[in-house]
């Protein structure tokens, strides 16, 4: 079924049927069949006779882990784990077509749904290609357990068939690794990479089992969290912030006159989201955030003052360099949100609340550190600071709201929107979230794509954004957008991409149209890769190197996955395109063929600071 | 808690507020009087030698962990030293590297988040016994070797092997007096030179040991 243009799908678009979904704990008619029949199928295989072996054990962890979805691809060593998985129905396994987006739907499982996300894939090219998935979720603290395979014990540093050092290479880039050679420690492994990948400051653990491992018999018991915990006497995350701290924030809050709160992933992943907003309403102050605190605030809350950094708005970028508090909740001061340090905030004194001390002073000095998980640490704070009056803020509320005035109007909304009739990318997602009610579940992929609908979408759901912001991963979206669906069934999903990314990972359509994963793709196509280009144009002297970026026809290429697919290339088809996605049960991608030239402004150029943005290049006056 | 006014506002001479000059090239030069100081990056930047004790669990490729965490992370180790201590699964680290007071306690919160990590301690400023072993084989003839012995004793070191043209020295103490040793012998010719790295204990009754709870 391919339609184009969006045309003769009025109809359909006008009443959206009941979206059909056999996803586990969905609730719909179909997704309870499926249950009767896995219980009953659980019953049937479990009263066969045969030894218990490692990957039996594993698959025993995994499951009382409460892990129900794993993304894998099979491969030689890992055969015994495909030989047993059958017998466990409780796991869906999702056939994913390449291991790196086996790993990106794990990352986008895991933060849509706040549980553990799962991939696996066999020794050598299998575990080599999960390796960017897991540097994703390291990056961004997301909590995943990536199991790959690896030779027989007797074979490993032979340089043996499909051979590779990889906890060598997982090392630096995951929370903490295992190499697995005996089937007994199977359970305590995997109830202790569990227990580390969501405790403190979250990140991905990785286990490696050889082959033995996994075939041995085993009787080894499941420990118990107590016992998982005794077990790991290095890792004791300080949770509670210290009082001292705590005083000390408090009084600086009561002091500052311009204070502002910049808001991280750490208020999502503590879901700190209602003590935040208690928080913010209680010393009325401004919240703005980074790309990945999105939706730690609802954009349409009068404090919600907006996304900040090196494509952030401009009053929010003033906002910070005119504050004399920064209250930095569960973020890291990257390179992206600072600029220059030198420059950043400067008559600003700061307060870091995060969970993982290593990240305090690494970036910026800070004048009030506290260690803690930001729920604690925001209810801590609530109780000390003074309510404060709106009315005593107002002049400084009037000031910012007079620059987000100046900021929006000024604001360069592609070099597309003047045009007339041109599609501009900040038109698309804007008219996605309105179309969706600003609380779908939007996965981005990396460039403009990102900034466009980081800047333009309006986030009003805590985890309704899921982005690649501290590795910047292309090919991220469809992947993660596939993992997000099944981690959050219950939210509509939007894949956000520009051809460049999608292109990479695109093989991934076959597995959203096998298992009928309701992802909607909307496919941001300048034929370029836009922020090359932008650079380029900007930086490099319009010296276009490699940014030109030829595509197939991306309708043809959905239909042949068996993926219906639209096609919008003015503003008025938008809204008629978008509609007909929706209307799909399944996934369902729009190639929408923006205007090629676009950029995203304001820009922060490398090197320079906040104060420094770049609006307008080389564009006509308004 | 009252508002300020904006007349009185620092903002309004932010260069934030200044018209923005659209080449990135071409910033205009901030205005001297509105500058404000520049924020101070993390750090005094005045960098010494430190010695840090780092308990860590006896499990396999910990010791890659640390070693690759100090690469990664950029920080340039001097010497390092591993053993076991009395306890099972307990080795102890000494980890000797130079960096300013900021940048060293950053290298120590990045090896705390090692779930093998049990605890590091920076000794710099603390009371400590502090020593090395050092081995070298000084070329040394019928002629000199009475000098070289007579040097060495003076360390408090002792000869451990002698050969027609060589002799082999055991010295111990700080990094300090290993250097000048090695110094002073340099002269006569040094075939061959190896040191363990610094072991450091803390003075007293205290123990880092014993303050890990398990």
């Amino acid at each position: 079924m391919t339609m184009t243009k969006g045309e003769s799908l009025a109809g359909q678009a006008g009443g959206t049927p009941p979206r059909r979904s056999h996803v586990p704990g969905d609730g719909t008619a179909a997704a309870e069949a499926i249950e009767q029949a896995r219980r009953a199928m659980l019953h049937e295989v479990r009263s066969r006779k045969r030894t218990r072996i490692g990957a039996d054990a594993l698959m025993e962890a995994l499951i009382r882990q409460g892990a129900d979805t794993l993304f894998s691809y099979p491969g030689g060593v890992i055969l015994p784990i495909y030989d047993v998985l059958g017998d466990y129905p409780e796991i869906r396994h999702i056939l994913v077509r390449h291991e790196q987006g086996g790993a990106h739907a794990a990352d986008g499982y895991a933060r849509a749904s706040g549980k553990v996300g799962v991939c696996m894939g066999t020794s050598g090219p299998g575990a080599t290609n999960l390796v960017t998935g897991i540097a994703t979720a390291q990056l961004d603290s997301v909590p995943m357990v990536a199991i790959t395979g690896n030779v027989p014990g007797s074979l490993i540093g032979k340089d043996a068939f499909q051979e590779i050092d990889i906890t060598g290479i997982t090392l630096p880039m995951t929370k903490h690794n295992y190499l697995v050679r005996n089937a007994d420690d199977i359970p305590r492994v995997v109830a202790e990479a569990f227990y580390i990948a969501q405790h403190g400051r979250p990140g991905p653990v990785h286990i490696d089992l050889t082959k033995d491992a996994l075939q041995q018999e085993t009787r080894a018991e499941h420990p118990s969290l107590e016992d998982v915990i005794a077990g790991l006497p290095g890792f004791r995350p300080n949770t509670e912030g210290h009082p001292r701290q705590l005083k000390l924030a408090a009084r600086e809050i009561a002091q500052a006159k311009r204070p502002l709160i910049i808001a991280g992933h750490g208020v999502l992943i503590a879901e700190a989201w209602d003590e935040l907003r208690a928080f913010a309403e209680k010393t009325q102050i401004p919240v703005a955030w980074s790309l990945l605190g999105i939706g730690a605030m609802d954009e349409e809350h009068p404090l919600a003052y907006g996304y900040m950094g090196m494509h952030g708005w401009k009053h929010v970028n003033r906002a910070i360099q005119a504050a004399d508090l920064l209250i930095a909740i569960g973020m890291r001061f990257d390179d992206r949100v600072t600029g220059s340090v030198k420059t950043y905030a400067p008559y600003a004194r700061i307060i870091h609340v995060d969970i993982d001390p290593a990240e305090i002073g690494k970036n910026v000095a800070v004048e009030v550190p506290i260690v803690g998980d930001a729920k604690n640490v925001i209810v801590g704070l609530t109780k000390l600071v003074h309510q404060v009056e709106p009315a005593a803020r107002a002049a400084y509320h009037a000031q910012l709201a007079e620059w987000r005035r100046e900021s929006e109007r000024s604001s360069w909304h592609g070099s597309g929107g003047w045009k007339e009739g041109v599609l501009s990318a900040d038109f698309v997602v804007e008219r996605i979230g309105e179309l969706t009610d600003h609380v779908a579940t939007y996965v981005a992929d990396v460039g403009q794509n990102q900034m466009w609908l980081a800047r333009y979408t309006k986030f009003r759901r805590p985890h309704s954004h899921i982005s690649s912001g501290g590795l910047g991963t292309m090919g991220f979206a469809v992947p993660a957008a596939m993992g997000a669906a099944l981690g959050n069934p219950a939210a509509e999903t939007w894949a956000i991409c520009g051809d460049g990314g999608f292109q990479m990972t695109s093989q991934e359509l076959m597995t959203l149209a096998v298992d009928r994963i309701p992802v909607k793709i909307a496919l941001l196509d300048n034929k370029k890769l836009g922020m090359i280009r932008q650079w380029q144009e900007i930086v490099y002297a319009g010296n276009y190197h490699s940014s030109h970026l030829p595509g197939p026809d991306f309708a043809k290429l959905a239909d042949a996955y068996g993926v219906p697919a639209f096609r919008a290339s003015t503003p008025d088809e938008v809204d008629k395109a978008i509609k007909a996605a929706q209307a799909v049960d399944g996934p369902a991608l729009i190639w929408f063929e923006i205007e090629q030239e676009q950029n995203v402004f304001p820009m922060m150029p490398a090197g320079k600071g906040l104060s420094d943005l770049i609006e307008t290049w080389g564009a006509p006056e308004e | 808690m009252s508002p300020d006014p904006t007349t009185t506002d620092p903002t309004t001479t932010d260069p934030a507020t200044e018209p923005t000059a659209a080449p990135p090239t071409a910033a205009p030069p901030p205005a001297a009087h509105a500058a404000p100081p520049p924020r101070s990056l993390p750090g005094s930047g005045e960098t010494r030698r430190h010695i840090l004790v780092v308990l860590v669990m006896d499990r396999p490729g910990v010791l890659n962990r640390v070693a690759s965490l100090m690469r990664a992370r950029n920080f340039n180790i001097d010497s390092l030293s591993v053993s076991r201590t009395d306890k099972p699964q307990i080795s102890r680290m000494t980890l000797t590297l130079h960096g300013d007071d900021v940048a060293v306690e950053q290298a120590g919160k990045q090896l705390y988040r090692l779930i093998d990590v049990l605890k590091v301690q920076d000794v710099t400023a603390e009371q400590v016994v502090e020593h090395e072993l050092a081995l070298l084989k000084v070329r040394a003839t019928d002629t000199n070797r009475a000098e070289v012995i007579k040097i060495v004793e003076l360390f408090k070191g002792r000869i451990v092997d002698i050969a027609p043209d060589a002799v082999i020295v055991e010295a111990s103490g700080t990094e300090a007096e290993i250097d000048s040793l090695v110094a002073l012998v340099r002269g006569y010719g040094i075939k061959e030179l190896v040191r363990t790295g610094a072991v450091v204990m803390l003075r007293g009754a205290g123990s880092i040991e014993e303050a890990l709870k398990l």
